[in-house]
């Protein structure tokens, strides 16, 4: 087993979700995240007075699955949140050692 | 009309139309507090707003009790101890004033006119807050606020808005030298910018200041924050004409006009040195122009008023940069909007005062250097006395009882430190909260 995570643009984030519901993807865990990358963060002005906010809002989405749908689903994400331009994101894939259904007890495959 | 009830002190012949317009002002004055609350309070981090709001609504409250108790007598008393202020002692607790008397000012109840006066005491101390945000105690606060209304605005309310009458003496500026302020340019504006730089030295910058970023935290609140004073600003200008007629509709729309340029005027600035036209700019800008046109709204014309507005709204919105460049925190900008926004208000008087709406030409109408002159006075001895009294009574409060709060509260928050609240619950499923209602796991503390 897989966990993905992918760290997105906040606009994207409604593509990749329906491209990965399209390929079979049952859920997902997405929460608003902020960092950076090599694109620095931004600038802001307020009264005159600019300001350097480091910290870019991020959507990251977490998925558990099978090995054998790893590089489908690396892809589908990849394609969906790309735009060609800095700040598009990272996508990661890490291996888990069990997973368990809180509702069933179920264990690994049967839980994902 | 005198009701036969009540012993007349006057002939009591009241003016029902302007006196319905005074108390409706007085209303609208008094919103402006709670709509400057909301207006600094947008301005502050998150961590603050909270303090920031009771501090515009503590001034509310207190300056209100301390003008009724002494305030108003201090400002509208016979002159005592050389014209300094007025006999402190002569309406007293309002004393003499609740039968039905008729105010100097013709037609109206004395006690409409000193209430609606008091209301400006309050707008102008809760003003001085936006200088010391983020990092005041608030019992000092509420103490400095009392004091100061005794020692720094009821003097300079009675120097400028207290005119002769009959066996009245007024103030020195308004009668002896002959200055102009129709709304409080000077007492209002200067006074409160004057007194924010003065505190704001005393108290010292917040920790961070200028190094890390303190954006403001809500600016739709900011954007309420300014209409809401704007709209009372009608009342704060045109009831300040004490009579629904003629003037009050000029200085109406004098007071729409010059918020609208001054609005304009500080989003032009913004677009050429910053890139961008902000909605915080256009706040802003808005109350320059108010502030600027306080003074002035009674002796200029329309077009005057769209002058002073845009005048106020280009030099305040280079002036609010001056605070990093001399390292003051004047956290809000009372310095750069309502010191320097009164400033060129109650000078511009010098140059765009007509006859045709008021009682005197300025230079530009052929009046000469004369009322520029005396504008200048007027403004420089305000600024003075208001520095130096409140700089002294808040260097007085820190050494005694403490005006800014530890270190380590300033960074953990003012709101949840002094007042036990936090002003957003974003994450209510997460937040952590774990009821002892009332105190000891009762529910509203009963045992």
């Amino acid at each position: 087993m897989k966990l993905v995570t992918a760290v997105i643009k906040p606009h994207k984030w409604e593509e990749v979700r329906e491209a990965l519901e399209t390929f079979g993807v049952t859920g997902m865990t997405v929460s608003e995240v902020s960092g950076y990358g090599r694109q620095k963060g931004h600038t802001e002005v307020y009264r005159g007075a600019e300001y350097d906010i480091a910290l870019v809002p991020k959507i990251r989405i977490e998925i558990v699955i099978d090995d054998g749908d790893v590089d489908d689903v690396v892809g589908i994400v990849v394609k969906a949140a790309q735009t060609g331009r800095i700040g598009d994101g990272k996508v990661w894939v890490s291996s888990i050692d069990s997973v368990i259904r809180v509702r069933t007890g179920d264990r690994d495959e049967a839980a994902i | 009309m005198s009701s036969p009830l009540l012993t007349t002190l006057a002939v009591a012949e009241h003016n029902t139309g302007d006196t319905a317009w005074l108390l409706a002002s007085a209303a609208l004055v008094m919103l402006m507090a709670p709509g400057l609350a909301l207006f600094y309070g947008g301005m502050v981090r998150s961590k603050s707003v909270l303090n920031m709001i009771m501090m515009v609504f503590g001034a509310l409250a207190v300056v209100s009790i301390v003008w009724v108790l002494v305030g108003y007598s201090i400002a509208f008393g016979d002159d005592v101890v050389g014209g300094l202020f007025g006999d402190p002692f002569q309406y007293l607790g309002f004393k003499g004033m609740l039968e039905d008397v008729v105010s100097s000012e013709g037609g109206l109840p004395v006690t409409a006119f000193a209430i609606f006066q008091g209301l400006f005491a309050v707008i102008t101390c809760g003003l001085v807050a936006g200088a010391i945000a983020d990092r005041t105690r608030f019992g000092t606060w509420l103490v400095f606020a009392a004091i100061w209304t005794i020692l720094v605005y009821a003097p300079i309310a009675h120097w400028i808005f207290d005119f002769s009458a009959g066996e009245h003496v007024g103030g020195w500026m308004a009668n002896k030298l002959g200055a102009l302020d129709f709304a409080g340019g000077t007492a209002v504006e200067i006074t409160s910018g004057a007194s924010g730089l003065a505190v704001a030295l005393v108290l010292g910058t917040r920790i961070g200041f200028g190094r890390e970023p303190m954006k403001p935290h809500n600016l739709t609140l900011v954007m309420l924050g300014a209409g809401l004073l704007w709209f009372g600003w009608f009342g704060f200008n045109a009831g300040s004409a004490l009579s629904a007629g003629n003037t009050a509709a000029i200085v109406f729309v004098n007071t729409l006009m010059a918020g609208c340029t001054g609005c304009l005027a500080w989003l032009l600035v913004e677009r050429i040195r910053d890139g961008h036209a902000t909605s915080f700019g256009a706040a802003s800008g808005v109350v320059a122009g108010l502030v600027a046109i306080t003074p002035a709204c009674g002796f200029v014309t329309p077009l005057g008023a769209m002058v002073v507005g845009a005048a106020a709204g280009l030099v305040c919105a280079v002036a609010i940069g001056w605070k990093y460049k001399f390292g003051y925190d004047d956290s809000l900008d009372v310095v750069g909007v309502h010191l320097v926004g009164g400033l060129v208000g109650t000078l511009l008087i010098g140059l765009l005062a007509t006859a045709k709406v008021g009682s005197v030409d300025g230079l530009l109408y052929g009046g000469g250097l004369d009322q520029l002159g005396k504008q200048l006075v007027a403004c420089l001895a305000t600024f003075a006395y208001a520095f130096v009294v409140s700089g002294l009574l808040a260097l007085a409060l820190d050494r005694t009882i403490g005006f800014r709060v530890d270190e380590e509260h300033e960074l953990s928050g003012v709101d949840l430190v002094i007042h036990a609240e936090t002003a957003y619950d974003l994450h209510a499923a997460t937040g952590g909260a774990r009821p002892h209602l009332g105190g000891g796991g009762h529910l509203g503390g009963s045992s």
